[in-house]
């Protein structure tokens, strides 16, 4: 069997490709890091490959809001590449800012008759940066293809902007992977088990197939033990790392 | 015609920048401000049609889901009147950078839009509640506005201003003919002291010919202290003795007799390299950026952490970043107002500038902050000190410097050149007055962290195709530094109306010093030319052919082709007159202290964990990407919630490897009052011990020294210099530790209403040790009841300059020794046993003492402990329990070990003096015994950590 090729795609200010790469990589794929100017120039195809993982960072420094400019450019000089690559059941993974890129980019929620942008993501309540570790539980009814076989995950935020907020209707609509919680599961612990005020604590969503899926925590900074807080403290067992997530991509995209 | 767009958060969402200002503004001692709104302002200089511009909006500038927004000319606007709120609206300087500017600009045309002209931001800040008129001056002057680069909006400009025109004019500075005294006014314009002036007026005389202002610019940026350092490499009277480069004779000197293997290049290149793992390299460097940050904190910080990674990226033949770390010293954050130097930024806002500053810059560059350190002094008030430090990864076989050959281009990559900075070399070299802030606004350079971190990524790419043969980082002096020393063996011809400009009016001399940020220089083999820049093209950098390195060893610059200046590199390099300064030292005599002891040490214990120069800093800590790049290993916050603080950071530079990098800083000016050479020796501890506590050994660690000291034309300030130098040779060659590189920032002192106000003589220390394997790495944190509580090291009655006694009032005179012998022993003792995992927790006994350790294990881990004064091993008789809890003795640890463990810790540790002084509890509370065997401190882990954290949680 051909092994998965996964693009991790780089703009000006993207900065977590390189261990987003490593991720993937241990998961089983080969990835290539490209520059968004090569897939613009066709220099590189996105049809040759089965996963995008369009990484955090700073993409042309947030400037306006954080990845707008990006999202423009993805939807007006890619939009037909990427509409296909959709049609052809490749994987779209968004983390952070890639999360913020895919939503300003209409990609997600991917709900079926949305015209307009529904979904946002703001400046945390704390109007900080915040960089902690949360605790997530997964919706055991998504869809998502990321997240099969994980009931909770222990992985870093690093954000300014990461607070989902959503119009009326959209909200009951979403389809939610992620929550944050506190370290017994429950939902009303607040800040900073939330870290930014998100509505309902979505830290992630997928669309309607669970084939793109967006969140704000960093599942590709916390693949290893030595990676996680308190390991020192023999506490690791207790939590789950995001290495499964890869693991999940590359696994559904061999079958592609 | 110009447009203004207003966007604005719908009025059901909170204001978190609103919300966040509002509380600056109560801290102030303004309490009537109940909210603030932001308004986003982008005016666009254009002749679009509304419809086009509605495009804009809706497709770019506003997010329908949380914002509202209105399109206007401003010609059609008069600034409605809105009398509910205060209105303070604040936009850029002309001539500063607008960094949102740019994007936007492409932005705009990725929506198939163009016929943009220009496009500026601004904000307004909608204040509600009662201010009177000087109320909100206040409030602009502290907190919205800074002159240096932003002004507040009166009216509506009609139109953008205009850059002026250059026309080419060369300039020659007549020395011929003047007078002595004339001579001596043109040598001090340029910031040259007589004696350099006149060799430079004898160079001059002998081609009988004007120099001009570029040649003297390119002299004095060359020969500058910051550039040149003559403080440390010339000769230096102390005493009998004349020491013929201070430099030479300690901190590398250090490094020259040790003459490890693993050092690669030390002293030569931008930052010092030595050897990870046989196939990769890593490099450190810290800088300082003291002087732009008093005036600009946001700017002069941020671009004090770009300058040091492009210091990185400039060393060998390219390293990748991997860590930052910053270290700062202000005022206290509540000194008052009301002493506060006029002209001078409270230390608060200093704080949260730097601070600020440091996190965006770091954050967007992707680059973990992992470690860092931030002292209080009244002294630092005037004259911040912002230490920025970046560790870099580069393959072994690239880590010695390039060389080009004649014929190699002279390629200038990144950024464009403007005004910024220019003069900030000698800025940087000179004293600060009250008048910095107005006088020095070109010194201040304004930063653009996307720009550096393309930069970054294209030229790693270069470098792995081997597509050119020198690199160096454009920093203080500009190009005229980059060049000039790049091409000292070879020779350049430069043209530098090739050089891209931000903005037009720029005369050369102006474009070859200024210090535009997030430039390199490269020198390129013609072969390989056009595949360099069709590969940066691909990234979207700017790269320019600027001219081309010679064989003639004369440094040639042109303008329009004329020669504007033709200096010897000898001359340049070689011809600077060394200076001979005189340096003194006597011991001063502080009164010693005659408090009593306090009666209710609980109370004493939560205010020194309270003190600013030992309270939480997590505050700051969690605004620093820390994660980012996955190879966080130990974290700046450890324990049972992630809060208690780590003696140093430990990362896995390559992810698929157990090999790890240890990174800790030393610092501690207060010693250095008493006797700076002791204020080294126990930095240089703090710093290894640090190495040691987190489960690394001596083995393989490299130090790097930055001084920050006042003026060193004093001739005590110069003594003080060269005891701190001494010290820093007797110590690193014992512990067998070389330097690897250094940096010295002098004359930090302020002038204030004919006062001299100067810094205390600050020291950096900062060290990476190599680790071989991450998987032994401790935390500090107590982690099981039951286990044993070890002090390792003896205690001396040492509590000079410590923060016990500044909390007294007092400095005294028994400073913290070092003796780097015993301490040695200690230290390789003690990284066999954790290595041998007979170490559950281990941490370093700093500021604050035993009792600041000891409670910081406790709460860090959750778990309680109870301690005996009368079991710790004392160096000399000591009987009250007070100096005993915050003596500073310098090479102690406290360890945790499994009762289990015991004797083959003991067995380990053999000769070292120590003792078990107490057990880990299951219980909420440190319980501490004292020498009369009863309870003198009994504190819930709450209510300590909460004396601990509350000051900084801003």
């Amino acid at each position: 069997m051909s092994k998965v090729k996964t693009l991790i795609l780089r703009a000006p200010g993207t900065n977590c490709d390189a261990e987003s790469a490593f991720a993937f990589q241990q998961a089983g794929a080969i990835t290539s890091s490209i520059h968004i100017s090569e897939l613009i120039r066709h220099g590189q195809r996105l049809s040759d490959y089965q996963i995008m993982v369009i990484p955090g960072g700073f993409t042309y420094g947030d400037d306006i809001s954080a990845g707008k400019v990006l999202a423009n450019e993805l939807r007006l000089k890619l939009g037909g590449d990427i509409a296909r690559f959709i049609e052809s059941g490749g994987l779209i993974l968004g983390i952070c800012n890639g999360f913020q890129v895919l939503v300003k980019a209409g990609i997600l929620p991917g709900l079926p008759e949305a015209k307009r942008q529904s979904l946002t993501l703001m400046t945390n309540d704390s109007g900080k940066f915040e960089c902690r570790w949360v605790h997530l539980v997964v919706n055991e009814k998504s869809p998502c293809v990321f997240t099969k076989n994980i009931d909770h995950m222990y992985l870093p935020v690093a954000h300014a902007e990461g607070k989902v907020i959503a119009d009326a209707e959209t909200l009951p609509q979403l389809n939610v992977v992620l929550y944050y919680t506190d370290e017994s599961g429950s939902n009303k612990a607040g800040y900073p088990y939330n870290p930014n005020g998100s509505v309902a604590n979505i830290a992630g969503i997928c669309d309607t197939s669970g084939h793109i899926f967006a969140l704000m925590p960093h599942p590709e900074r916390c693949i290893k033990n030595t990676q996680l807080p308190r390991w020192t403290r023999q506490e690791t067992k207790k939590y789950k790392n995001g290495f499964q997530i890869f693991v999940n991509a590359v696994k559904w995209a061999q079958s592609l | 015609m110009i447009y203004k767009i207003e966007v604005w958060l719908k009025n059901n969402l909170p204001d978190v920048r609103g919300l966040s200002l509002a509380k600056d503004i109560y801290d102030l001692g303004i309490t009537t401000v109940s909210n603030i709104r932001v308004v986003d302002i982008y005016r666009l200089d254009t002749d679009l049609k509304l419809d086009e511009l509605d495009l804009i909006c809706q497709n770019l500038l506003v997010d329908s889901v949380i914002q509202e927004m209105r399109c206007e000319s401003t010609s059609e606007n008069e600034n409605k009147l809105d009398t509910n709120h205060n209105i303070v609206e604040v936009a850029y300087n002309a001539g500063v950078t607008d960094p949102v500017e740019e994007t936007s600009m492409k932005a705009v045309l990725d929506l198939g839009v163009s016929g943009i002209r220009a496009i500026k931001t601004a904000k307004r800040y909608l204040i509600e509640g009662h201010l009177n008129e000087y109320q909100l001056e206040t409030i602009s002057n502290r907190l919205l506005v800074n002159p240096i680069i932003q002004h507040v909006v009166k009216s509506e400009p009609m139109a953008f201003p205009e850059n002026p025109q250059y026309i080419f004019k060369l300039k020659h500075m007549d020395i011929l003919g003047a007078n002595k005294d004339e001579l001596m006014k043109i040598g001090r314009q340029f910031g040259f002291t007589n004696n350099e002036f006149q060799t430079i007026g004898d160079y001059f005389r002998k081609q009988q010919r004007n120099p001009t202002d570029a040649e003297l610019e390119t002299l004095a940026q060359t020969w500058s202290e910051h550039c040149v350092h003559k403080t440390f490499k010339d000769r230096i009277k102390f005493g009998d003795i004349t020491i013929d480069n201070l430099l030479k004779n300690t901190i590398m000197k250090v490094t020259e007799e040790l003459n490890k293997p693993w050092c690669l290049s030390v002293f030569e290149d931008n930052a010092g390299v030595i050897d990870f793992d046989g196939r990769w390299a890593l490099c450190f460097k810290v800088e300082t950026h003291n002087h732009p940050s008093a005036v600009e904190p946001y700017g002069g910080a941020s671009t004090g952490v770009g300058g040091v990674v492009r210091d990185a990226l400039g060393t060998g033949l390219g390293a990748k970043p991997i860590l930052n770390t910053d270290v700062f010293c202000f005022g206290p954050p509540d000194f008052p107002y009301d002493r506060l130097p006029r002209g001078i930024l409270h230390p608060r806002r200093i704080f949260k500038g730097v601070h600020s500053g440091v996190a965006d810059y770091g954050n967007r560059l992707g680059i973990p902050t992992a470690n860092g350190a931030i002292l209080f002094d009244e002294r630092y008030v005037a004259n911040p000190l912002v230490f920025c430090g970046t560790l870099g990864l580069l393959p072994k076989n690239m880590s010695k410097m390039g060389q080009q050959r004649p014929g190699d281009l002279v390629v200038l990559a990144g950024g464009k050149t403007g005004r910024d900075g220019i003069h900030g070399v000698t800025f940087a070299s000179e004293q600060l007055t009250e008048k910095s802030s107005t006088t020095s606004y070109s010194s201040v350079q304004i930063g653009n962290p996307i720009v550096e971190k393309k930069l970054i990524d294209v030229i790693l790419q270069a470098r792995d195709r081997g597509l050119y043969s020198r690199i160096t980082d454009c920093g203080g002096g500009g190009l005229s530094s980059a060049v000039g020393e790049m091409a000292a063996k070879t020779g350049a011809h430069i043209y530098l109306d090739r050089v891209p400009l931000k903005y037009s009016g720029l005369s050369y001399s102006e474009i070859w010093i200024s210090e535009s940020q997030e430039r390199m220089v490269l020198a390129v083999p013609p072969k390989h030319i056009e595949k360099l820049l069709a590969l940066f093209s691909s990234e979207d950098v700017e790269a320019t052919v600027i001219g081309e390195f010679s064989n003639d060893r004369k440094l040639q610059l042109f303008y329009q082709d004329n020669l504007v200046c033709d200096l010897s590199m000898q001359f340049l390099h070689r011809g600077r007159p060394r200076i001979e300064r005189k340096a003194t030292w006597e011991q001063p005599q502080f009164s010693e202290p005659n408090f009593a002891q306090p009666q209710d040490l609980n109370e004493t214990l939560l205010q020194v964990l309270g003190a600013w120069n030992i309270c939480s800093k997590e505050w700051i800590i969690r605004q620093y990407d820390h994660e980012v790049q996955g190879t966080s290993v130990l974290k700046p916050l450890v324990g049972s919630n992630n809060d208690g603080p780590s003696d140093a950071a430990i990362i896995r530079p390559l992810l698929d490897s157990t090999m790890g990098v240890i990174i800790s800083n030393g610092i501690n000016h207060k010693y250095g009052e008493i006797d700076p050479y002791w204020m080294a020796a126990s930095n240089i501890d703090e710093v290894l011990r640090q190495i040691v506590a987190v489960g690394g050994d001596l083995k393989r660690v490299a130090l790097l020294d930055n001084f920050s000291w006042g003026n060193t034309n004093q001739p005590d300030t110069l003594g003080a210099l060269v005891r701190a130098a001494q010290a820093c040779y007797d110590m690193a060659t014992t512990y067998g530790t070389p330097f690897i590189s250094g940096k010295d920032s002098l004359n930090n002192e302020f002038e204030f209403e004919g006062e001299t106000i100067s810094i205390p003589h600050t020291l950096l220390i900062s060290a990476i040790g190599i680790m071989e394997d991450v998987n032994q790495a401790i935390s500090m944190d107590f982690k099981k009841a039951d286990d044993l509580v070890y002090i390792i090291g003896n205690t001396w009655n040492e509590l000079g300059g410590t923060e016990y006694f500044r909390m007294k009032g007092f400095t005294g005179n028994n400073v913290p020794k070092v003796n780097p012998q015993q301490s040695k022993e200690l230290m390789y003792k003690l990284s066999s046993a954790t290595k041998k995992g007979l170490v559950e927790a281990c941490h370093d006994l700093s500021e604050g003492g035993f009792g600041t350790a000891v409670a910081e294990m406790a709460f860090a881990g959750g778990l309680g402990a109870t301690v005996h004064l009368g079991r710790m091993p004392l160096g000399e008789p000591m009987a009250r329990d007070d100096s005993i809890l915050f003596s500073e003795s310098n090479s102690r640890f406290l360890v945790e070990v499994a009762p289990e463990n015991k004797d083959e810790f003991e067995k380990t540790m053999s000769t070292v003096n120590l003792a078990v002084i107490g057990q880990v509890s299951n219980s909420e509370t440190l319980d501490i015994y004292g020498m009369n065997g009863r309870k003198i401190v009994s504190k819930s882990l709450s209510q300590l950590k909460e004396a601990w954290q509350k000051p900084l949680r801003w």
